[in-house]
């Protein structure tokens, strides 16, 4: 009994309160979504959003473990995606004639995918965490570049004959009744939607645990040290590159992970997609949300998918004032005069309260 | 800390705010939208006037496709207002932005669901019109794209051409008819040249669905290309490429592109002394209307083109007059082709005896009847008609800029 | 034969990259800071010399000074504006911010001049030299654009390197802190350095657009990107290294579509990117990070 108490109490202690707070956010959202689709009181639009903002969440939280917590700036994590998204594809594509159940190959492609996108994380790795600062960001950005230059030369079919591969040049010669899986800078065509919702999901809560266990965790603490002084880090007995490493490689996987859940809830899907601007759009999820605050980032992602979908009625103007929110929250968030006042708000409603539990308790 | 805690606050309490916007803002489409799915009795809202058909469109409005997207949604509201002017059938129209972009597009189709959306432009470009269609298909709405002409805009299975969705249309012609049609006109007129460069962007589903088959094309009909050069994204330097076709002999120059980079192709051909018989398709379209273009470069330029705005007829000349008061630009081939679609769902609704109380399905059943059966004259084409799949089928027409203007070739 | 003219050509790239370049490296040797609206910067630039040249009828020189006017005022309202309230503000929130104005110098150039493309006329008589008995030819546009490049180049160094202002933009690179104390309004120095950053990049826009003359909204954001690379090729921060950088890119770029594929020209040239900077991991002229515990 002793211990349950203590379970409770632990959740919502200084150490573990951001971690329950995130998955609250996200099974209370779950539910509320699940009981409006139940009521019909969800648009199609809505509904047309909720698996492409739990991919974006996904790569996000991947991407704040990279920057906020181990504090390398990366601007690659749309090569990732593309990585996952096209591996997934063409998996689930070649068992399709296998395994007839989506969620089944949704889930191998989910798997395959983050191994993949892990893989050329461990590879791009080496080279990227020797260097520093905004010499580590372009290298990234220059991975990610080449990946989306890389697939979208990569022409991959099959037909009863087995598996064709080319390269630049579409040579596939495939036997009537065979399937382009990729056909270069026109991507997948044809794709089977087999991503849903509830795995998508499923997937944020396992990137949450996988986070948040690394957190708290003496890698984790590592992984912080580099990033507050790599050199005192080194000192007491740290490996750096190790450190540094296995934040970047896991960023890479769930950003492969996420890239498979939107490859396939898309029946086309194109390279170019996968370029700087998307790295950066996902960068601005994670910068807004808070660095290394994995809660601000579920919530800023949501926001900031949501946001250009709402302001569709201004037409034109859409993208203007989309630009012109984006400007002002960051000047705003970053006012000592506003800082200072909800600071102040706070400080007023911390006493309050306090005030009123003082009384209670007389 | 403290940061933080502020743009969490503000955050969580703008996604409370926008929630609240969706839920005031969705609840009365969706309503309706149930309403036609359940019972079939689609109720229109009072506004857009009674008895109107709700017609919408998906395209590149903002970001670097946005030029075909305004010029599409820009014809498609001329054809709405003159239609609606003459009484008879009535449209209430809405364009929604997709960027050019898969996912936005699946966005857009849903935010015009949301609307009420009962016939569809479908959308200007091909990618996005690919992720559409699928859904087009499965809520039985009525789709026909001015300028989408990829084959997967179409057919579920395109590499095959099998599968094809039913109920969606192109306008256009399809990718692969230019290319035969473009090897056809070279193999025939073997004076304009013998040896062929081919530059195509190799990132753009159009222009690499024209490459190919024009390849394969002119292998079985003895055309020798002797040098193929790509280029991808915004790239603007041709020299290479230009070099490389030159130093290989080439006498003819096939470019299935669009205008824009075409108009940077012939710049740095001129300026390098490079001057081989320039053969270009339907994206051509529009080269001497750009604003700044010296059109003594075009001169001599071969197009395949099912649209000319400098055409004679009255129909073109009303089209053009108007769209230059309104908007101040001159119309290119993807507005003439909005233009011809809005006319053609009009011809079809009206010979089906179509009302706006129909259901989607029922729209659909009907116009793909009339679509399949009908023939239709347009600015882009007379003697239109469609085939079972929705390809479109009409002529393309050759001719040569001459004096800054187009001149039909004789064949 | 051929080579070297591809190789002409890439330095005709290169100095275009190079002159972008120079204005993100400046702006990041003083203000620390990455602007990526820098490349929409030059796109507003164009669309001025555009207008000026076609509409008003201004004649070459005068259209680029008016366009360098507008870039200049733009540079410093967007300072002022946009990125002075965050001086004190983490380097990321910075970078978001400069993306924001990026977005909207793009989507405000389509709401003012619509998004169909315009061309640039042409400014340089399209004649060319004749070498080697007509084997290479090199047109006068490619000339004047390499000459302008090594005159901005030249100048800017000058203007660092002998003026009281140049001084002062070397102290606030330095030591920001420092250079306060010696009574330097690092404010004004930072404003003056968006002046000149944004002011070369309406001369990068006009030579830019004299050989690829297209001109739509997103004109700037692919040599914005390549410019950035090339900044950090030539080592960030360093005037000579932009320069250096530029050129190499442009070179790199048309060779490898030359020799190797047209398709995977990109895809090279971040290749060779990453090759140099393991190799020097700041940079060809960068400095070296010093690292203090």
């Amino acid at each position: 009994m002793k211990n349950d108490k203590n379970f409770f109490k632990n959740l919502f202690s200084n150490k573990y309160r951001s971690r329950t707070l995130s998955f609250l956010i996200v099974i209370v959202g779950y539910i509320l979504i699940e009981i409006m689709m139940a009521t019909g009181s969800l648009s199609s639009m809505l509904k047309s959003l909720l698996v492409p903002v739990t991919c974006y969440i996904v790569a996000a939280l991947g991407l704040n473990l990279n920057v906020g917590v181990s504090g390398e700036l990366n601007l690659g994590q749309a090569g990732f995606m593309c990585l996952g998204a096209f591996m997934g594809v063409c998996v689930s594509g070649a068992l399709a004639p296998v395994i007839a159940n989506g969620i089944v190959r949704l889930v191998l492609a989910i798997i395959v995918g983050a191994v993949v996108a892990a893989l050329f994380g461990i590879l791009i790795g080496i080279p990227v965490l020797k260097l520093q600062g905004d010499y580590l960001a372009i290298v990234t950005l220059a991975f990610g570049e080449i990946i989306k230059s890389l697939v979208n030369n990569m022409y991959i079919g099959f037909d009863a004959n087995g598996f064709q591969f080319s390269f630049v040049e579409n040579k596939l010669h495939l036997a009537p009744g065979g399937k382009a899986l990729i056909s270069g800078p026109m991507g997948a065509t044809g794709t089977q939607l087999v991503s849903t919702f509830t795995v998508g999901v499923i997937l944020i809560l396992v990137s949450l645990i996988i986070i948040y266990n690394l957190l708290y965790s003496k890698s984790g603490r590592a992984i912080m040290a580099c990033r507050d002084n790599r050199i005192a880090a080194e000192s007491v007995g740290v490996h750096v590159a190790n450190t540094k490493m296995l934040a970047f490689v896991i960023s890479a996987a769930l950003a492969g992970a996420a890239g498979a859940l939107y490859g396939l809830n898309y029946s086309t899907l194109v390279p170019s997609k996968f370029g700087f601007n998307l790295s950066i759009l996902i960068l601005v999820y994670v910068v807004l949300g808070g660095l290394g605050n994995m809660t601000g980032t579920i919530i800023s992602t949501i926001v900031l998918v949501l946001l250009p979908e709402l302001l569709r009625g201004l037409a034109d103007y859409r993208m203007i004032i989309y630009s012109i929110i984006l400007i002002l929250t960051m000047i705003l968030t970053n006012n000592e005069k506003v800082r200072s006042y909800v600071g102040g708000l706070r400080e007023k409603l911390k006493a309050r309260i306090s005030r009123k539990e003082a009384e209670a308790h007389e | 800390m403290k940061f933080e805690k502020l743009v969490k606050g503000g955050l969580a309490a703008l996604m409370t705010m926008s929630m609240v916007a969706c839920s005031n803002g969705g609840s009365a489409a969706p309503a309706e939208t149930a309403a036609t799915t359940d019972g079939g009795t689609e109720t229109t809202a009072a506004a857009a006037g009674e008895g109107a058909f709700k017609l919408g469109i998906s395209g590149p409005l903002t970001g670097g496709a946005s030029v075909y997207g305004q010029a599409v949604k820009n014809a498609a509201e001329i054809a709405v207002e003159e239609i609606n002017a003459k009484g008879g059938v009535q449209f209430d129209f809405k364009a929604e932005d997709d960027e050019h972009d898969a996912e936005k597009a699946v966005n857009a189709y849903n935010a015009l669901k949301d609307w009420g959306m009962q016939l569809s432009l479908c959308t200007v470009t091909s990618a996005p019109g690919a992720a559409v269609a699928p859904l087009y298909q499965a809520d039985s709405t009525f789709a026909i794209t001015p300028s989408g002409s990829s084959l997967a805009v179409i057919y579920a299975d395109s590499a095959n051409q099998t599968n094809a969705y039913g109920n969606v249309f192109q306008m256009c012609f399809t990718d692969p008819n230019q290319g035969v049609a473009s090897a056809d006109y070279l193999s025939a007129h073997t004076n304009l040249g013998t040896k062929v460069a081919v530059i195509y962007k190799n990132d753009d589903n159009y222009s690499t669905g024209i490459y190919e088959k024009f390849t394969s094309e002119a292998e079985v009909k003895g055309l020798e290309v002797v040098y193929t050069g790509t280029f991808a994204g915004e790239d603007n330097d041709f020299n290479v490429q230009l070099t490389q076709a030159q130093a290989a002999g080439a006498d003819v120059l096939f470019l299935p592109i669009y205008y824009q980079p075409a108009s940077t192709i012939l710049k740095q051909a001129n300026d390098m002394g490079y001057k081989p018989t320039v053969f270009g398709v339907d994206g051509m379209d529009g080269i001497l209307s750009m604003e700044g273009f010296d059109t003594s470069l075009a001169e001599g330029v071969y197009l395949l083109t099912p649209f000319s705005a400098d055409a004679t007829d009255d129909l073109t000349k009303n089209f053009v007059a108007k769209y230059q008061e309104k908007y101040g630009e001159v119309p290119n081939q993807f507005a003439a082709d909005a233009y011809d679609c809005v006319y053609a769902i009009a011809q079809a609704l009206e010979a089906a005896g179509a009302t706006a109380d129909m259901s989607n399905a029922d729209l659909c059943t009907a116009l793909v009847g009339q679509f399949t059966s009908m023939t239709f004259n347009g600015l882009t084409g007379t003697d239109v008609t469609w085939n079972a799949n929705g390809e479109v089928s009409k002529a393309p027409k050759a001719v040569i800029i001459e004096n800054g203007v187009y001149v039909g070739v004789e064949d | 034969m051929a080579f070297l003219s591809y190789l002409i050509n890439g330095l005709s790239l290169g100095s275009v990259y190079a002159i972008i370049a120079l204005g993100y490296t400046m702006v990041y040797g003083i203000a620390k800071m990455l602007n990526f609206a820098h490349g929409d910067i030059m796109m507003v630039g164009a669309y001025v010399a555009f207008f000026a040249l076609n509409s008003f009828g201004l004649p070459v020189i005068p259209s680029v000074l008016l366009s360098m006017l507008v870039t200049t005022c733009l540079g410093v309202v967007i300072e002022r504006l946009a990125y002075k309230p965050l001086r004190q503000a983490t380097s990321l929130s910075v970078l978001i911010t400069a993306i924001g104005v990026s977005y909207f110098l793009q989507n405000g150039a389509q709401l003012l001049w619509s998004s169909s493309t315009k061309v640039f006329p042409s400014i340089i008589s399209s004649g060319a030299i004749k070498l080697f008995g007509g084997q290479l030819q090199i047109s006068y546009l490619t000339l004047v654009t390499i000459a302008v490049c090594i005159a901005v180049m030249v100048c800017l160094t000058l203007f660092i390197n002998k003026t009281k202002t140049g001084m002062a933009m070397r102290a606030c690179s330095e030591d920001k802190g420092a250079a306060t104390l010696m009574g330097i309004n690092v404010n004004r120095i930072i404003s003056i350095t968006f002046a000149i950053g944004s002011g070369i990049a309406a001369v990068a826009a006009v030579l830019l657009c004299a050989t690829y003359p297209t001109l739509s909204p997103t004109l700037g954001s692919m040599p914005g990107i390549k410019a950035f690379t090339a900044a950090v090729f030539g080592g960030i921060g360093s005037i000579p290294g932009a320069f250096l950088g530029g050129l190499m890119l442009g070179v790199i770029e048309i060779l490898s579509k030359a020799y190797i594929s047209t398709q995977l020209s990109d895809a090279i040239v971040f290749t060779v990117l990453i090759v140099v900077l393991l190799i020097k991991p700041t940079g060809l002229l960068g400095r070296k990070l010093n690292e203090k515990v």
